[in-house]
């Protein structure tokens, strides 16, 4: 689906900022807009401001400052009962004294919808998640998985254009997680509706996301694609906190070619890619990824700077192995490797030299 | 699984079911050991008397054993036709015993509860006793003529019964006849049943009372920050750290004729100098310190279910559409339901037997059972009285257990 980023934003963010003390903010400056059917999602660590953002989204927390408009409309004075939102909570919130048909008739009961019409909306949300024949059931005597589905048709039943997720797969185990996942983006994108998701899983926010947005201390580092994301982070946060990644610290000392030159600490000279370093002597962290670092030559440029390192374990781990080596003092660097036939494995204590391509090391704020 | 009908045996060949019985059975028993001293405290000082106190209610052996040739021949007596020669000849025999042992003042008080006014005729005849000859019926008549009243034997006749219903009929204005047959009390006599009704009324009032005071304060105390809701538990257990006679005593000053609140009104002009407000002894000053002392038995179970509540449920029913009004009503309250239901039956049972704050500030019309059965344990002397008064009180508060367990399950409520 072809995304409108750049007029008549769904969602828009308009300078929010939000304070609970008034003496420090928890959302600092938020600027941002959401294109209709995009699926979004806020992704940061706990305090870095992405659940207030939801909550100001839905209604039940204000504004400190500026604005949030929904369809073009200021929603900031509209109480969240009138703003027409869907949302599935971390826990699911499905009401413990009703069916899980009660569950999903009573947004549609509130707008007083016709008998018919409600039963035929129930049903045809029920099936939606295939839980058709669940409808007598009450909810505690459901799995969480089966909850889950439950509290994603309640959210969708009364047919919102917006609807918003806090966490919702948290709860649930790994191999659940993993389909409603994939169930969750496959809805979304059959109905065509906007999709705001919170979660602190980066696992999560690349697989499902069209775009994701890095919170940290209330402020977004930066919003992308999620393979923009991962292969090109715009700051240290982003580098750290999307998957894995080895960092090495030095000083800029050239930039010529669009390549940057960095002196690491222990004297190593290597090439890396100038991401937000632009004067000389200025102190850098260089990232890569760990299955982008190469230990054969043949398949690096000629001329390439190549590092010593010492192999200090190797790690089994079925489809990959997992190597850490000692590189230019940190001894946490890892590299991985598909175990594919040809993979030269390596031992623990063996010296070996490695590489890079220039645009897979990104030479990052300090 | 579902289709075998032989019972699975353990691995040494005994039944399974058996085997796990016996596995159980040790930790059972220690488990019981430790519950041992309890149940003997309860057993012993608060089961065994407070069943023997009830017994009384229905079981009066006085007469039986003090009078007991008199009862063997009452027994054969119809109550109808003319007391015999025989009857008198055994009465003038116990009287001669009784008068001897000192227990004539029993007797007397016996049958003075049934027919009022007999207790000289019995203490007067029983100290000449001695030297009543045969005929005896004629010589009781010309001691005192109210032998020859029928109902003086028919009263007799009544209190010789060891198992009666004669208590419990009067414990709710009903009368036993000497015939066995129960007619309702003579309308002047008639004050249980209205006094039974005051109390379920009181006691139903304070109930509702203390929902409708305790809810908002629950529901504030629930969901402000810890550290605030901490400080205003306090203030709702402060109470209970007071004596109840001090805080009984306080509503007496407050509310008075000349009381701190009497005074208000006055000032304000809501009330004129020489006509002040009654608002102690009588029911609204009953309902007043009621309402205020049982509101912590209200709170504190609202509050912990309350407390248990998860926001997002109100929440996600706003996101749903509904006002919050809706919210509230379809979501909220029917999850705090079960503790509604444990903090009114708290109320209710409590208040069906308070007894010292209606005993002060209750007077005329703010009286409750509880004061009757008092009256009747200390200044009647009538235990009899006072205990079917307790069983029917017992009676109905199993039964109001039963209503609510058909209403809201007793399964459905939560103290915490």
């Amino acid at each position: 689906m072809a995304l409108d980023y750049t007029n008549n934003a769904f969602v828009r963010f308009d300078r929010v900022q939000k304070s609970y003390d008034g003496e420090s903010l928890v959302v600092k400056d938020l600027n941002l807009d959401i294109p209709k059917g995009e699926f979004l999602t806020m992704l940061g660590p706990s305090g870095s401001g992405k659940t207030t953002c939801l909550m100001m989204l839905a209604g039940f927390e204000t504004a400190t400052h500026g604005e949030i408009l929904l369809d073009g409309v200021s929603i900031n004075n509209i109480p969240p009962h009138k703003r027409g939102i869907g949302m599935v909570f971390q826990n699911y919130a499905l009401f413990p004294h009703m069916t899980v048909a009660e569950n999903l008739l009573f947004p549609l009961e509130v707008r007083n919808m016709g008998k018919s019409e409600r039963e035929a909306k129930v049903k045809r949300a029920l099936d939606m998640v295939e839980m058709g024949d669940f409808g007598g059931r009450r909810p505690a005597q459901l799995s969480g998985g089966q909850q889950q589905r439950i509290a994603l048709a309640r959210a969708l039943v009364f047919e919102p254009e917006l609807v918003l997720m806090d966490e919702p797969l948290g709860a649930l185990d790994k191999q659940l997680r993993e389909k409603m996942q994939f169930e969750i983006t496959r809805l979304a994108h059959n109905l065509g509706i906007t999709v705001v998701y919170v979660t602190h899983d980066q696992t999560e926010a690349l697989t499902m996301s069209d775009r994701v947005a890095v919170f940290n201390d209330g402020v977004i580092q930066q919003i992308d694609a999620p393979d923009v994301l991962y292969e090109q982070p715009k700051n240290s946060f982003v580098a750290q906190f999307i998957g894995e990644n080895n960092t090495l610290e030095g000083v800029l000392e050239d930039i010529k070619d669009g390549v940057a030159l960095v002196k690491l600490d222990n004297g190593d000279v290597i090439d890396a890619k100038p991401v937000n370093v632009s004067a000389k002597g200025d102190r850098t962290r260089v990232s890569i990824r760990p299955e982008r670092v190469e230990f054969r030559k043949d398949r690096l440029k000629k001329g390439a700077h190549l590092l010593n390192a010492e192999v200090l374990e190797v790690i089994y781990m079925g489809d990959i192995l997992r190597t850490r080596l000692n590189v230019a003092g940190n001894s946490e660097f890892i590299v991985k490797t598909r175990n594919a036939p040809d993979q030269t494995r390596l031992n623990a204590g063996e010296i070996i030299e490695i590489g890079w391509q220039p645009e897979d090391c990104r030479a990052l704020d300090a | 699984m579902s289709d075998t009908t032989i019972p699975l045996i353990a691995a040494d060949g005994t039944p399974l079911k058996r085997k796990l019985a016996q596995s159980l059975m040790r930790s059972r028993a220690r488990a019981f050991g430790l519950a041992l001293p309890l149940l003997a405290f309860i057993l012993v000082l608060f089961v065994y008397p407070i069943a023997n106190f009830l017994t009384q209610a229905f079981y009066d052996a006085r007469f039986a054993t003090l009078m007991p040739g008199t009862t063997e021949v009452l027994k054969d007596w119809d109550a109808v036709s003319a007391p015999t020669e025989e009857m008198a000849a055994a009465l003038v025999a116990d009287l001669v015993v009784s008068k001897k042992e000192k227990t004539i003042g029993k007797v007397a008080t016996r049958v003075n509860r049934e027919m009022s006014g007999t207790r000289s005729l019995f203490t007067k005849t029983a100290r000449s006793a001695k030297k009543l000859e045969a005929p005896y019926m004629e010589a009781l008549i010309k001691k005192d003529k109210d032998w020859s009243d029928i109902e003086v034997w028919q009263a007799m006749k009544t209190a010789s019964r060891v198992y009666t219903p004669a208590y419990l009929a009067a414990a709710v204005d009903l009368k036993m006849l000497a015939d066995g047959s129960i007619v309702r009390q003579d309308e002047d006599r008639r004050i249980h049943v209205i006094l039974f009704w005051r109390t379920l009324e009181i006691s139903f009032l304070v109930t509702i009372f203390c929902f409708i005071l305790g809810y908002p304060v629950a529901y504030m105390l629930s969901t402000l920050p810890a550290r605030k809701s901490n400080l205003l538990l306090i203030l709702v257990l402060l109470p209970f750290w007071t004596s109840l006679l001090v805080r009984t005593t306080a509503w007496i000053a407050m509310l008075q004729a000349q009381g701190v609140l009497n005074d208000l009104f006055v000032v304000f002009g809501l009330a004129s100098d020489d006509d002040r407000f009654s608002l102690i002894y009588n029911k609204t000053g009953t309902l007043i310190a009621m309402t205020h002392i049982l509101l912590p038995f209200m709170i504190l179970p609202l509050y912990s279910v309350m407390k248990t509540i998860p926001p997002s449920y109100v929440r996600a029913a706003k996101s749903m559409g509904a006002t919050n009004w809706t919210a509230f009503w379809r979501v909220y309250f029917p999850q705090s339901v079960p503790g509604i239901g444990a903090g009114a039956l708290l109320v209710f049972i409590l208040a069906i037997g308070y007894y010292i704050t209606p005993a002060l500030v209750g007077g005329q019309d703010g009286q409750m059972i509880s004061n009757f059965i008092d009256f009747h344990m200390r200044k009647s002397l009538n235990w009899n009285l006072a205990a079917a008064m307790g069983l029917v009180m017992l009676v109905f508060v199993l039964f109001m257990f039963w209503i609510y367990d058909r209403i809201v399950g007793i399964d459905n409520m939560k103290l915490g």
